[in-house]
């Protein structure tokens, strides 16, 4: 089984996480024509190499942020969204 | 071919011929540069060669001829679909598949068996009510059939009331098959090497340069090569290789995990799925048990197998095919898959000039082998985006078209 240190709980088996995608900055929806929002929405980077993504410990439903090798699997560190938290507050 | 095949059964000895011509250098120019050797850049360059009279093509693969997911899926053929772009998609691939062997001259081992979907809920039993509907109308065979029909199709599967999730109904898809899938890809490279296209494996494109908005040339790891035109036909790796081109996909990838078991003599003549329990099965004509289920839960570039996806695929088949508990698995593997958010392909222009994806393949590229090949071959030669595939342009994103079939997969992913 493949542990995931989730930054609240600590160590966990990977079954209790949820994956969320590759992280990328809100789109403002005031600002954004519908094209930009749809390459939001829709489009990914997917590179295969270090990136970061969104994860959830789903039994406490506490989202945070994993650097992890796409072509390995290899997990570099999670940490909490707020390192990542514009001025404004959003992720 | 039935003529060539007795005249050949009945020689003293039974010559073998190369498949394929030896890889020479690459020239400096081809009029089509296809990346990707797999089943569907096999096809496309057939069908250019051809039905289009263009053969100064270079047929790339930074591996081998058909090893990537051409020798990783499942080999279910079938037109069972959900939305009307993608029933008469896949019909047209049924309808090709059917005459293959023939047209190529060489034996794909197609086998009509049917393919049964099985709905553990109300819910499920109102789409395939839906899907039914659709297909008749487009001259599809799917129906909505009872317990004591699935019994008499299939009479080893457990149809019980005493099981986690009973089976309520099923979707009989008369015309799903199955193939060696191999022979698809030797079949079609062979083709097409035979008309002058140029085979070239261990050739990786590591860029690609355009000038002015168009594609003029790739930079292999064997030198540069100009070209007109460049397909990338690269399932698993297509938001790497539109990377390269500047186009960015709206694709994540997953590994898709398998396993077949030891062989047993024939019980199983449909191929079976249950997309609530996450699980399709065939027997194949060796007897092994052929078993696929639903993607990895999270995004990854590799093949690697983890024993909790291997564990969930064999609670799920032992739910329908008990007597499988002592089956012994003989072999495991993974496979690459673009999803893309609808579950229906990218293929056709990108906004780079003359540069065409046929991309976002998921769970569902060897069905749509020869299809694909025809229409992609189609809009090379005449710039003109069949209306088959005109659903499928990458441009629907943005207009928030998209040809949803998440509701038709075989295995929930």
């Amino acid at each position: 089984m493949k542990i995931l240190i989730c930054p609240l709980n600590g160590p966990r088996n990977i079954s209790e996480f949820t994956y969320g995608g590759e992280y990328h900055p809100l789109a403002d929806p005031q600002k954004s024509n519908d094209r930009a929002w749809a390459d939001y929405v829709f489009f990914h980077d997917n590179h295969a190499g270090i990136v970061i993504e969104w994860w959830c410990h789903t039994a406490s439903s506490y989202w945070f942020l994993a650097e992890r090798d796409t072509r390995t699997d290899n997990v570099v560190r999670t940490f909490p969204a707020s390192e990542l938290a514009t001025s404004d507050g959003r992720s | 071919m039935p003529l060539a095949l007795l005249k050949y059964g009945l020689r003293n000895d039974y010559p073998a011929t190369s498949h394929f011509s030896e890889s020479a250098d690459l020239k400096d120019h081809y009029d089509v540069v296809i990346i990707g050797a797999g089943g569907h850049g096999a096809a496309i360059a057939y069908y250019l060669a051809r039905y289009h009279g263009i053969s100064n093509i270079a047929l790339l693969d930074k591996g081998y001829l058909g090893g990537g997911n051409t020798a990783r899926n499942t080999a279910v053929i079938r037109s069972n679909y959900l939305t009307e772009e993608g029933v008469r998609f896949y019909r047209e691939s049924v309808q090709l598949f059917r005459g293959l062997s023939n047209e190529l001259g060489y034996n794909i081992m197609m086998e009509d068996r049917g393919q049964l979907t099985l709905a553990h809920s109300d819910a499920a039993i109102r789409s395939f009510r839906w899907r039914a509907e659709v297909n008749r109308r487009l001259g599809v065979r799917s129906e909505l059939i009872d317990r004591q029909s699935i019994r008499e199709l299939v009479p080893n599967l457990r149809v019980t009331d005493d099981s986690r999730f009973p089976i309520l109904a099923g979707l009989w898809h008369a015309d799903g098959a199955t193939a060696r899938h191999d022979a698809v890809v030797w079949g079609y490279a062979r083709g097409a090497c035979q008309r002058g296209v140029e085979l070239h494996q261990l050739t990786e494109v590591q860029s690609v340069e355009v000038t002015d908005g168009a594609v003029k040339s790739v930079l292999t790891n064997r030198g540069r090569v100009g070209c007109g035109c460049v397909v990338q036909a690269v399932a698993g790796m297509s938001s790497v290789v539109a990377r390269l081109a500047g186009i960015r996909l709206p694709i994540h990838t997953f590994p898709l995990q398998a396993m077949v078991t030891q062989p047993y003599k024939p019980v199983l003549t449909p191929l079976v799925s249950s997309p609530h329990l996450h699980v399709y099965v065939q027997q194949t004509s060796r007897g092994e048990f052929v078993l696929g289920g639903g993607s990895d839960p999270y995004a990854l570039y590799n093949t690697r197998s983890t024993l909790e996806q291997k564990e969930s695929l064999a609670s799920a088949i032992l739910e329908l095919f008990p007597f499988l508990s002592q089956a012994k698995v003989l072999r495991q593997w993974a496979g690459i898959t673009d999803m893309t958010p609808d579950y229906s392909p990218i293929m056709g222009l990108s906004s780079v000039k003359n540069y065409y994806l046929d991309a976002g393949w998921g769970t569902w590229g060897f069905k749509a082998t020869p299809i694909c090949g025809k229409t992609m071959a189609s809009l090379v030669a005449t710039g003109r985006v069949p209306e088959l595939i005109r659903p499928f342009e990458l441009e629907r994103f943005y207009r928030f078209e998209q040809v949803n079939e998440a509701g038709a997969t075989a295995a929930s992913h």
